[in-house]
Parts: structure tokens; sequence; C-alpha cells
């Protein structure tokens, strides 16, 4: 399998950059230059999408109306369309794509495959089978497609990863069983979506897209507070991560529970890409584009995940911003952008990396 | 498993080969011929089993002539019809699954797996709903055009490097089919019309096709299994290898293009009569290697026989397990088959071909 090119590490000397300490030497890190300056370059950018999808809409405002508006200043008729409709939306745009790019670099440093991330190996599929069956089969339990998601998810990951397990854990491995899993989920979903009301059938091919049209601030809160925890342990588990990518062997000699630390990570990326999946649904590609634009901005060998959350959240609020302007007055939900965009990347990916890595 | 078999069989050379080899082939032509009798018998169970059992001195009388009944009805237009389809679809897609392997050497190929059939699918949607046409015979060509240019889509980003990777062939498929699906999903949105016959499409189903399918796209398959007959030894030439194969005056090239279009005729015609199903081309050709070793002159038509008898059984059997409705054949096959494609994951190194 083709993996990550890592680069080998200088011959000699110190390398450039900061090391991060916290004062009792459990947490530390080393924070290269590159790193920094790509991180300041997407924050930035990250900015400077927000503010146009501030401005976007059928109320125009200039830049300077969005900026002091968010400062509480702005012209009354502009907080409220702001206030309530565009900020909440932007949020739920930042979360997802930041949770879906987090998710997708622990899933493809753990497979050691740039193509293992959630929507090919089966927990986006599953996660929209509950939803499913939430919305068409059990709608008399009320859980709603959210709730539906997220149990969805969780029980595909755990069928995969214990399939997927034989003696350790093999990253193509789980990639090939997640790609069955994914197969028979995918013939569960459009078996269900043939049995449903057209009326129905719509309604849920609709959210199966993914969408972050009309959220309000009621779904902000419960994307941001999973996903700031589950950042948190990301980075957290970031030294055996480090670790792990020169290989099982060399990460156990340096005294990291590989197995353990593994479980942990994938449990990190399925919670993230289940919160995910609850706040817009199924968005695709997200998480399988950051970590490699990532990796390429940053010249890493690995998906570095605070960087993946960056590029994934700004994906996101670019491809939500043209889902709304390129057809305007016809609103295309971020899914169809994400999609499409997606598709010419991945077959770039693929022809590019394998021509490489023979 | 090939290895094992082609090894008993060179363990104990008799004193005369040719005496050997005509014994192994009668006995494999015998085996055949049960696979062929066996299928028959399932038909028949296919013809009496459904919402109404009929008995199957009624099926045999209804068949021999049409007496007006409403079990005459139900056989002659409902379940003759299907059954017969299923017999097509599924020699189609086991064929194009053994070829498939042959070809790449990959044991994980599978016409359902690497995106042929959702390329054919998607081309056979936007024919009838963006298009408007309504005929079998003119959508084919829809399905044959969408199932080459997927598997050629596939084969280029999955043998890209130098060393062809069974796994890699595979990721392309996932990643190209993921691709046309979020494509399809935009296309659907802005079309209701479109995406109610979609989503009946893509399940994959024999329920209510016409019989005239069968000679509006059974030619496409036909032909298709014609020239994946005539591979058998080009095929075993490959499997040796591109140098050894030119020594034996085999043209690696000649054989890698007559492949690919019976692959396309097979998959394109089985998916344009029964939407996409998958894993038949994966599972069948592994259980005839199993039967007859590697000589792809005999896995070609065990496969053929062999995934014909699955499909027609599948079918029943979501006609039994989900009685007085059914279960459609595409999503029965998805429940059976991937436990296998699992399972050869699983193991430590996937068999080479």
């Amino acid at each position: 399998m083709t993996g990550t090119t890592a680069k080998t590490a200088r011959p000699s000397g110190r390398m450039p950059g900061l090391t991060v300490r916290v004062a009792s030497g459990r947490l530390s890190g080393r924070l290269s230059p590159r790193a920094v300056a790509t991180g300041l370059l997407l924050l930035a950018l990250l900015l400077a999408a927000s503010v146009a999808a501030l401005m976007t809409g059928d109320y125009p405002a200039t830049p300077a109306d969005v900026v002091r508006t968010v400062l509480g200043e702005g012209p009354p008729g502009l907080e409220l369309i702001v206030g309530r409709f565009r900020l909440p939306r932007l949020l739920v745009a930042i979360g997802v794509g930041a949770a879906l790019g987090t998710a997708g670099a622990i899933f493809q440093s753990v497979s050691r495959n740039p193509l293992g991330s959630p929507e090919i190996i089966g927990f986006t599929t599953g996660a929209a089978t509950g939803a499913l069956l939430a919305l068409l089969v059990f709608p008399s339990l009320a859980l709603g497609a959210p709730t539906g998601a997220v149990l969805g998810g969780l029980v595909t990951a755990v069928a995969v990863y214990s399939l997927a397990f034989r003696r350790g854990m093999r990253g193509d491995r789980l990639v090939l069983v997640g790609i069955g899993v994914n197969a028979v989920l995918m013939a569960a979903n459009s078996f269900l979506l043939s049995r449903a009301s057209l009326q129905q059938a719509q309604d849920a091919q609709m959210w199966l897209i993914g969408s972050v049209s009309g959220r309000g601030w009621d779904e902000v809160g419960p994307l941001w507070i999973p996903l700031i925890v589950l950042l948190a342990a990301t980075v957290a588990l970031g030294r055996g991560t480090a670790a792990m990518e020169m290989g099982d062997e060399a990460a156990t000699a340096l005294g990291v529970p590989v197995e353990r630390t593994r479980l942990a990570l994938v449990a990190c990326g399925v919670g993230l890409t289940a919160t995910a999946v609850a706040a817009a649904g199924p968005i695709v590609f997200v998480a399988l584009a950051a970590p490699q634009i990532a990796r390429r901005v940053a010249r890493r060998g690995a998906p570095p995940p605070m960087l993946s959350a960056l590029t994934g959240a700004l994906l996101t609020v670019v491809a939500d911003l043209v889902g709304q302007r390129l057809f305007a007055p016809v609103q295309l939900p971020v899914g169809v952008a994400t999609g499409a965009v997606g598709g010419l990347y991945l077959a770039w990916l693929l022809s590019r990396e394998w021509r490489k890595g023979g | 498993m090939t290895g094992r078999t082609s090894a008993a069989v060179f363990a104990a050379p008799p004193a005369d080969p040719s005496v050997h080899r005509a014994a192994r082939a009668s006995a494999l032509a015998a085996g055949l011929l049960g696979a062929v009798v066996l299928l028959v018998a399932l038909c028949a169970l296919s013809l009496a089993v459904g919402a109404r059992d009929l008995p199957l001195h009624t099926v045999w009388d209804a068949l021999r002539a049409d007496d007006g009944s409403e079990a005459a009805h139900i056989v002659r237009h409902l379940r003759l019809p299907r059954t017969l389809l299923a017999v097509l679809v599924g020699a189609g897609l086991g064929l194009a699954g053994a070829l498939m392997q042959a070809l790449t050497r990959n044991p994980l190929a599978d016409p359902g797996l690497l995106g042929v059939e959702i390329g054919a699918a998607m081309a056979v949607v936007v024919a009838i709903s963006l298009l408007g046409i309504t005929q079998a015979w003119v959508y084919v060509w829809f399905a044959l055009a969408g199932s080459a240019v997927a598997s050629v889509v596939v084969y280029l980003l999955g043998a890209s490097g130098r060393a062809v990777n069974p796994e890699r062939m595979v990721l392309a498929g996932a990643a190209v089919s993921a691709a046309l699906t979020a494509c399809v999903a935009a296309l659907l949105l802005l079309d209701g019309q479109a995406f109610d016959k979609y989503r009946f499409w893509v399940v994959g189903s024999l329920a209510g096709r016409e019989l005239s399918l069968l000679w509006e796209v059974g030619p496409f398959i036909a032909s298709g299994a014609l020239i994946a007959f005539g591979l058998g030894r080009g095929l075993n030439a490959l499997a040796l290898g591109e140098e050894t194969g030119k020594a034996l005056g085999v043209p690696a090239g000649q054989v890698r293009v007559a492949g690919a279009l019976a692959v396309t005729l097979l998959c394109g015609g089985a998916t344009a009569i029964a939407g996409p199903i998958g894993f038949v081309g994966l599972a069948v050709p592994h259980m005839a290697r199993l039967v007859t070793g590697p000589d792809n002159r005999w896995v070609l038509p065990y496969s053929a026989v062999l995934a014909a008898l699955l499909i027609v059984a599948a079918d029943v059997l979501g006609r039994i397990v989900a009685a007085p409705t059914e279960v459609e054949v595409g999503v029965v096959m998805a429940f059976l088959g991937a436990p296998v494609f699992i399972a050869l994951c699983r193991r430590r190194r996937i068999a080479q071909l």
C-alpha cells in the first residue's frame, strides 16, 4: 500500500523550531516554523472566508458592516440577520469542517493510507444508515436523524474495527474491511430509500447529501462542546501518534502502548465523525481531502491533525459559500459542492500518488 | 487455495499425463453438467415460489400451454421472465468477475466493488430520466458506455504503478464509486422524478422486468460470453506473466483489449437489466477455482453457471425471507457476498493470481 511518503530526518544538527512543554513534561511537542506559518495562513484564509460568508445572502453587506456587526455595533437589520441566521450557520460549517478534517487525519494516520477516511471505510455510510432507520423505520421513537446518525456511526465503527482486528490491527486490512462493510450499508440504505414514500425519501436524500443551511444556535452547542473535548484528546495523544508514524515496532520500543493509543485515536475519530454527521449530515470528501492538503502545504509526512482541522473548516466554509453563490438563486447544499470538487481531487490524488509510489 | 489445488495436481503425476488430463477433463465436464442440472431445478423452484406458491405440476401445465388461468399468468408473465433474466444476469456478472480477476490478476476484482456497475447504472439513469429514453435496446448503449468509462478510469487509476496491486484497485474502485455517487446525488437533487426512478433502480432487482429484455439486451451479454469463452487459453498465458505469454505466442495486448470489451458487454448488459448487483463477480470465481483449479478454460464456464445458480437462489431467497413481499436480489447479494469479501481480506496474504 502506498501510505504516506515519510520524509527522512535531517542528517545532523538541531531541527529548527519551537519546543513546547507543559511544566510536568507530560505534554510536549515541536512546532516547526513551517507548521506555525501554515497554521497562521490557514487561519487568515478562514477568517476571510468567514467574513465573505457573513456578507452573502439576500441582504448584502460590506466587510466593514460585517466586522462591526460581529463586534456588536452594526446596523440593526443586519445585526438580526447575521446574529440569528448567518453566524450560527457559519459556526456550524466551521465546526463540522474541523471535526471532519481531524477525523480524516486520524484515520489516515492509523491506516497509513490516504484513502483511509471515514467516507470510504463505512463510518459515514453507517451514520447515514442510522439516520435513515431513525427517520423511516422507527419514526415513532422520535430519535431524529442526528441521534440515529451517532448510533449508526458508532455501531459501524465497532463492527469494522473488530472485523479487521486479527492479531493486531493493520491499516490496509482496516480499509479493505471498511470497504466491504460500506458496500453492505450502501445496499441497506438504497433498500430503505426504495421502501419509503417519495416525499420521505426525498427528505432523507436531502439530509444524506449534507447541508448546513437553516442551522441555528440550538445546533452550535451540541457540535462545539464535543468537538473541543475531542480535539483536546487528539492533541494529548499526539506524542504517541508521532511515534507510531515510525512504525509499530519503533513506537513500542519508545514505550508507546501501540494498540491502546490506536484504539483511543480511533475512538476520537469516530466521535468527531459522528458529531459532524449529526450536525450537518454526511458531507463527503472533507475528511478525505483536508488532511492531504494540510500535509502537502505543511510538507509533513503524516497528516497533522490541527492543520487538517483548519483546512477542513476552510474547505467547508468555502464549499458552502460556493453552493450559495454559484447558481444563485438556486441554493445547493454544501455536500454537492464538496462532492463535485472532491471527485476531481480524488482522481488527481490517486494518479499522482500511485505514479510516484509505484 | 489455487496453489493447493495445483500442487495436488502436480504432486502425483500418473504414468501417462495425457490419460490423467483426459480423466480430469471428463470429471470437470461432468461437474459442469451437474451444476447445469441443479440450475434447472432451481429455476423450477423460482417458477413455483413467491407471493403465491404453486405446485410443480401446475407450473409445468402453465408452461406447456396458456390456459388463461391465474396460475398461468403468474408463471408465464411474472416468474418466467425474472427467472430467465436471473440466469442471464448471473452468468454475465460471474463471467465478468472471472475475467476481471484474470485480466488484472486481482483476487478482489468485482464489477460492483470496482465501480463498473455504478458507472453503468448512472448512465442508464441519465438516459431514462434526463433524456427520456425508455426502450431497453437504446439505454443499454448508455449502460455499455458507462461501464466502459468507469472500468477504464478505475483500471488507469488502480494499475498506474509499476506493479499491479490488488488492494490499490479496490481503493480506486471505492473512490470512483464514492465520487459517482456524490455526482448522482447532486443530479437527482434537482429532479424529483429522476430520483424516484433511480432509487428503485440502484437497489438491483429483477422484479417486474419484461421478457422483451431477453432479446433486447441478451445479445450483448451473449456476445460478451462468447468472447470470454474464447479467451481461456490467452488468460492462462497472462497468468504466467507477460514475458512467458509472449514466448507462448499469446499477444497480451490483444487478450487485454478483447477481455475489456467482454467485461463491458457483460457488465453493461447485466446492469441494464437488473441495476447494480455487487459481490457476485467477486465470490463466484473463487468458488469455481476451488473446483477447477487455476485453468481459466474451466474457471470461466464454471463461473457463468455457478453465478447464475447464485443469482437465481438469491432471488428466490429474497422472495422467501420477506414473504408475502420481497427483498431485492441486490440487497440479498450484498448481505451474502460481503462476508466472503471480508473473509478474503482477513487472510494474512491475499492469494495472488
